[in-house]
């Protein structure tokens, strides 16, 4: 199986670049392959939310900690494992996917990883795994990822009072992209969105930057202090999705769009890598074209 | 000796408990002194008090918890104060716990079991008095399951909690918690029918001579059918058969085929708590039914349940709303 490398916690600005970059053309292949028809159903792309997921995954301790993940969530899925063509093989529907083809793109499970496409709902789940580990005292960490869409579900605030009443070792990442779906956030989000997880007593730390180098760095705080009994703590990741919410259902204006591609994430990311940058994007180019052939070759 | 159901429930979690160190219950005001609303884990807290943990009012996060730590290896046992709040929690059942084995191709197990206790004749009125667990039948992935008066209730509870790899939604009977457990009845045989693809067990009390018919029930109506059935066998001189379900979803096939073949009489009579209209008695008539024509016999089947509106506070109305041993008894004799 083909597989792109995931970035520890001492990873490069070429690794970061690497993964960021395949993350990015995979998602654009899965709309390729929606649009000729090959691929049916639905995906959620997390395009311009790349350096979230490999911010945050590349602080976790791969072995024993738990990522539970959403809609949104292949980006998460290949920063966790790189599992580029198992993942390919699972939105096609085919055996030798993650899930068999059960789960398609929403409902991955992969070692320690797991998503379900209904929001909200894994909060308390991700918390109670949480609570599983300090019980086994394993030590591991759970990271749950959250959109701001995801605020308007109240089994949240449930989750979040007692992750904080029992200082569980859970990081709840919120992903502020500034959508739900279609609708802006100014529409669906009254006060702050930091404010949320604070009024529970949980530590919250914002990230305004969109580089993956410092997401990391606030991440890897995060994880630490949850894993070393600070309790739960929430990490608001503000970001941009450049895609549309599933596939052709953008209804942003053109100006705004152009606009947010100009600040693509990637651009940055891109630039940091250097001198690599050209020998990167051909590696990643063919090992994505490769996992994505021998996906559609595979048997159904 | 004699045992009531809230013992034998409240004996097998101290066992549960005692036996594997995975066993967490989780649920509101469960903590002794107070040992839950209807003190069916008085007791649990004191000898097991890391792991008996007492939450905020939050049905959800609740089952939801409860979910994560049986995905991570835990053993949870979930009360919900009253059954009627499962509703609440309904997302974490159906989208989430119910749907992560199958939908994971196997790779994970969600050995769950959320305890509730259902049913009316308290005078508690439209929203604490509900049997709603026909609402959760028929979910794949989802087990329900009551214990009754008749077997063994903790035996069930244990099965649920160790012998059972997939969430249980366990419905206990509010007003059998003091009814003493019964092992046998005079005047029947007791056949007990299981197979290899469940734990759970459906009983069958059998009149030693062929039977005019057969009640079926589940749970909190089994002592209200019992006394149809003596009620029959001494004033009308019929002879009614009962069998009463443990499994209630997915439907035991298999015990149901077999009875279907092998029952004497043509006259089957269902009984729940719940209103009938979609319910679980639809379910098990439509499979009876099925079996009787394809061994070219007929059935005559009637339902028996509560009224269409929802449980009235007053006591008087309570009762003429809900299904009683009387009721039953009327509508097996007119059949005849």
């Amino acid at each position: 199986m083909i597989v792109l490398e995931r970035c520890e916690r001492s990873a490069s600005a070429e690794q970061r670049y690497e993964l960021l970059a395949g993350i990015r053309l995979f998602e654009q292949s899965l709309l390729d392959l929606f649009s000729a028809g090959v691929l049916t159903g639905t995906t959620h792309t997390c395009l311009g939310q790349e350096t979230v997921a490999v911010g945050v995954l590349s602080a976790i301790d791969r072995p024993r900690d738990i990522v539970f993940s959403n809609h949104r969530g292949h980006g998460h899925f290949l920063a966790y494992c790189g599992e580029v063509e198992r993942l390919y093989l699972e939105i096609m529907g085919k055996p030798g996917g993650v899930c068999g083809g059960r789960g398609g793109s929403q409902h991955l499970c992969f070692d320690n990883f797991y998503s379900n496409g209904v929001q909200g709902g894994i909060v308390p789940v991700a918390t109670g795994m949480a609570l599983a580990e300090q019980q086994k005292g394993t030590g591991a960490v759970a990271v749950v990822f959250l959109g701001d869409g995801t605020l308007g579900e109240g089994v949240i605030y449930e989750a979040f009072n007692m992750a904080s009443l029992w200082k569980l070792p859970i990081v709840f990442v919120i992903e502020h992209n500034g959508y739900a779906q279609s609708t802006p956030s100014t529409m669906q989000i009254a006060g702050e969105v930091a404010d949320r997880p604070r009024a529970f007593g949980i530590s919250v730390m914002e990230c305004q930057s969109t580089s993956a180098a410092v997401i990391h760095q606030h991440a890897a705080s995060a994880i630490d202090a949850a894993r070393a009994g600070g309790g739960p703590q929430a990490l608001v990741c503000y970001t941009y999705r450049l895609g549309p919410h599933s596939k052709g259902d953008d209804t942003r204006s053109a100006t705004e769009l152009k606009a947010a591609w100009e600040r693509d994430p990637l651009i940055a990311a891109r630039a940091e890598a250097g001198a690599a940058a050209d020998a990167i994007d051909h590696r990643v180019a063919a090992r994505i074209a490769d996992a994505r052939q021998s996906a559609l070759e595979a048997a159904s | 000796m004699s045992v009531t159901v809230l013992q034998s429930i409240n004996q097998a979690l101290h066992g549960l408990m005692e036996s594997d160190a995975r066993v967490v219950m989780i649920g509101e005001d469960i903590l002794d002194p107070y040992g839950g609303a209807f003190k069916v884990t008085k007791g649990l807290s004191t000898r097991f008090p890391d792991r008996v943990l007492t939450t905020p009012i939050s049905e959800a996060a609740i089952v939801g918890v409860a979910t994560g730590l049986a995905l991570r290896g835990q053993r949870p046992i979930v009360e919900i104060m009253f059954g009627d709040f499962l509703f609440l929690a309904g997302d974490q059942l159906v989208n989430h716990a119910a749907k992560f084995q199958w939908m994971y191709n196997d790779q994970v197990r969600v050995p769950l079991v959320v305890r509730a206790p259902m049913g009316a004749r308290r005078g508690y009125g439209p929203t604490h008095s509900q049997s709603i667990e026909k609402h959760f039948m028929g979910v794949p992935g989802l087990w329900v399951v009551a214990p009754s008066i008749l077997g063994d209730p903790g035996a069930l509870l244990r099965q649920a909690t160790a012998e059972c790899d997939g969430p249980v939604v366990f419905i206990e009977s509010k007003t059998c918690y003091g009814r003493e457990v019964v092992d046998s009845v005079p005047g029947f045989t007791r056949t007990t029918l299981s197979d290899p693809s469940s734990p759970f067990a459906t009983t069958w009390l059998r009149h030693e001579s062929p039977a005019d018919g057969q009640l079926w029930c589940y749970g909190a109506m089994t002592p209200h059918a019992l006394e149809a059935v003596q009620h029959l066998k001494h004033n009308e001189g019929l002879l009614i058969d009962l069998v009463v379900s443990s499994q209630l979803s997915p439907s035991p096939v298999s015990h149901i085929r077999t009875i279907a073949e092998t029952a004497t009489g043509s006259v089957w009579c269902y009984a729940e708590e719940a209103s009938v209209d979609f319910g679980w008695s639809a379910e098990v008539s439509a499979q009876v039914a099925a079996t009787v024509q394809e061994n070219g016999k007929t059935a005559t089947q009637v339902r028996v349940g509560a009224a269409s509106h929802p449980i009235p506070s007053g006591r008087l109305q309570e009762a003429a709303a809900l299904p009683s041993a009387s009721d039953i008894a009327m509508r097996i004799l007119n059949c005849f």
